[in-house]
Formats: C-alpha cells, sequence, structure tokens
C-alpha cells in the first residue's frame, strides 16, 4: 500500500485498539494501521519493542506517523524510531496531536494519498500551539 | 578493559538494582506509577543473563549492548533513559578510555538523555544526579568521592519540584520525594565506582 501508514501508541491496550477501530470504521481499510499500548506485562506503559513491531506492520514507503499519549510513549515511540535506524527513521514522525482525533485525522489525510509530511501537518494542527 | 572487570561491573550493578528495587519501587510509589524497582530489575537481570556475551565485545560494543537490552527490557520511560545513557557512552567512549576520554563521552551521554527525555538538570530527574557525576569526573575526583556526589546529589532532589515525567503531573506535591530515577543513577554511580576502585 503507498498510503501513509498510522501507528498509534498508548499506556493502555485498550485506548489503542479503540482507536484503531474508530479510524478502520470512519477512515476505511486504505491506510495500513497498526496499534500497541501496554508495558508487555500486563500492565499500563508503552514498550519499544512492540512499537518497532508496530511500525514494521504499518510500514508503508510512503512513511508512518505515530500518534501516542502520554510523556513516556513519545519518548519511547522516539526511542523505536532511533533503533529501526536510517533510512527508514527518516520517513517516521512521532506526531504532537491528541492521539484519538490526530489518529482520525492523520488516517482520513493519509487515505486520500497524501505525503508524510501533509498527513502531519494535519495531525499537528489539532494542537493548541 | 578486560572482559572480567566488565562483566565485574554488570554483577555489581545488577546486584544494587536487585538489593533495592522495592526502595525503588516505594520512592516511585510516592509520585510515579509505583513499577521503577521491578522494571529496573527485570532489565539488569536481563543484562546479567548475557554478562558473558556482552564481556567478550569491545568496551564500546559492550556498552551499546547493554543499552540496547535495556530499552528492550526495562521497559517505561526508564528503559530508553537508560538505554540511551548506555548506548550514548558506548557510541563516544574509547576501546581504552583514561580520565578525559570517559569524562567526554560522559558529557556526550548526559546530553543525550536529556534530548531523549526532553528535560535538563533542576527538574528532578536522573540528570540531577548525571550532571554532578560529571562535575567530579573533570575534577578528577576519585571514585569514592564520585560516588558520594552522585548520593548527595539523589538526595537534593528531595525538595524539588519534579518538571518531568510523571511525577509532574503532582506539581508541588511531589516535593520532598526523592526522585527514584535520580536514586536508581546515584545507586549504580556507587556500584561502579567502587567495583572500579576494587581493581
Amino acid at each position: 500500500m503507498s498510503n501513509v501508514g498510522i501507528v498509534i501508541v498508548s499506556h493502555s491496550p485498550l485506548v489503542a485498539e479503540g482507536t484503531a477501530d474508530m479510524v478502520r470504521q470512519m477512515v476505511g481499510d486504505e491506510v495500513p494501521l497498526a496499534w500497541c499500548g501496554g508495558n508487555g506485562h500486563g500492565g499500563l506503559g508503552t514498550s519499544v519493542e512492540a512499537i518497532m513491531g508496530a511500525i514494521d506492520k504499518a510500514w508503508s514507503e510512503a512513511g508512518v506517523a505515530i500518534l501516542v499519549d502520554l510523556g513516556g510513549a513519545e519518548t519511547n515511540s522516539e526511542m523505536a524510531v532511533e533503533m529501526i535506524g536510517e533510512p527508514r527513521s527518516h520517513k517516521i514522525v512521532v506526531c504532537n496531536a491528541p492521539i484519538v482525533e490526530g489518529a482520525v485525522m492523520a488516517a482520513t489525510e493519509s487515505s486520500g494519498g497524501a505525503s508524510l509530511k501533509e498527513v502531519v501537518a494535519t495531525a499537528h494542527e489539532l494542537s493548541p500551539s | 578493559m578486560a572482559a572480567t572487570d566488565f562483566s565485574r561491573l554488570i554483577t555489581a550493578a545488577a546486584d544494587t538494582i536487585a538489593a533495592h528495587a522495592d526502595e525503588l519501587t516505594a520512592l516511585d510509589q510516592a509520585i510515579g506509577d509505583g513499577d521503577h524497582g521491578l522494571n529496573m530489575k527485570r532489565g539488569f537481570e536481563a543484562v546479567r543473563a548475557e554478562a558473558d556475551i556482552f564481556s567478550a565485545k569491545p568496551l564500546p560494543e559492550a556498552l551499546k549492548a547493554v543499552g540496547t537490552k535495556l530499552v528492550m527490557t526495562v521497559g517505561g520511560a526508564s528503559g530508553p533513559l537508560f538505554g540511551t545513557l548506555f548506548m550514548a557512552l558506548g557510541k563516544d567512549l574509547p576501546a581504552a578510555p583514561d580520565r578525559d576520554g570517559l569524562t567526554a563521552a560522559f558529557g556526550k551521554a548526559i546530553e543525550a538523555v536529556a534530548a531523549r527525555g526532553k528535560s535538563q538538570p533542576g527538574q528532578k530527574t536522573m540528570l540531577d544526579v548525571l550532571q554532578p557525576v560529571y562535575e567530579a569526573l573533570a575534577q578528577g575526583k576519585t571514585a569514592g568521592e564520585i560516588a558520594d556526589a552522585a548520593d548527595k546529589a539523589a538526595e537534593a532532589t528531595v525538595p524539588m519540584k519534579a518538571l518531568r515525567g510523571r511525577a509532574s503531573f503532582l506539581g508541588e506535591r511531589s516535593i520532598g520525594h526523592m526522585d527514584a530515577g535520580a536514586r536508581s543513577t546515584a545507586l549504580l554511580v556507587r556500584a561502579v565506582a567502587e567495583a572500579i576502585e576494587g581493581n
């Protein structure tokens, strides 16, 4: 698929899965989509390994936009991007946007064939500057 | 550094984290989410389990591998932060570092941690221990003095107000508790310093 991929990273697997459900129902299947949540040991949190796996699953040559919830999700997502390394890391952006609205808006933009830059910009518009 | 030495450092680090896991968890319960001790123990036990593999590598590669293992096993926000510390150290450390080489690499590693956490000293984090340790290194202090400086710096996070991490949600209420990440950093510094001095 050549549309930009969307990855949803929440501390809670329920939030991540629910957000992905909303994207699928509201935007459809035209967008590569993956989610992860939880610390990998049954608790709340995020796991770098799981984020790397989600990026692989949603991978698109057009790039991947990651939507996160709280601080640790952002830190861990940035770490995951760094560990994936070049050249793919240049095509992955951690968005500064609310997770649910950001994921739906970014996926909507992506489904129309927009570039990674456009997808990210659409998500960022949701954040107070 | 000989393989046996690096293996001893790993053992010392994992031992101190295991011995203080409950204390770290209690600190984290006060102002965080209460998983720091368990997370750090899981990470350092995973490092201990592969100590022979790490120790067989040249020092910079060994540190990078330890950092990667911590990222993958500690979890939470601490995994990437402690992992970055070791990975960045490995990136900048010469294979046979002298004090100047160690100090320079340590400085770079602190910058990497600060960038990863979007933080700086004074915000009640592990950086509040790392920075004084860097200064003590630069001033040519002994291993014992460096370990003392780390303990003192961890204590000094008690009256601070948290500005980063989950503790920052508590605002003023974070005052009066030691930062768990600062404490675990001081524990690691002492363990490594004492292991090196014991040579």
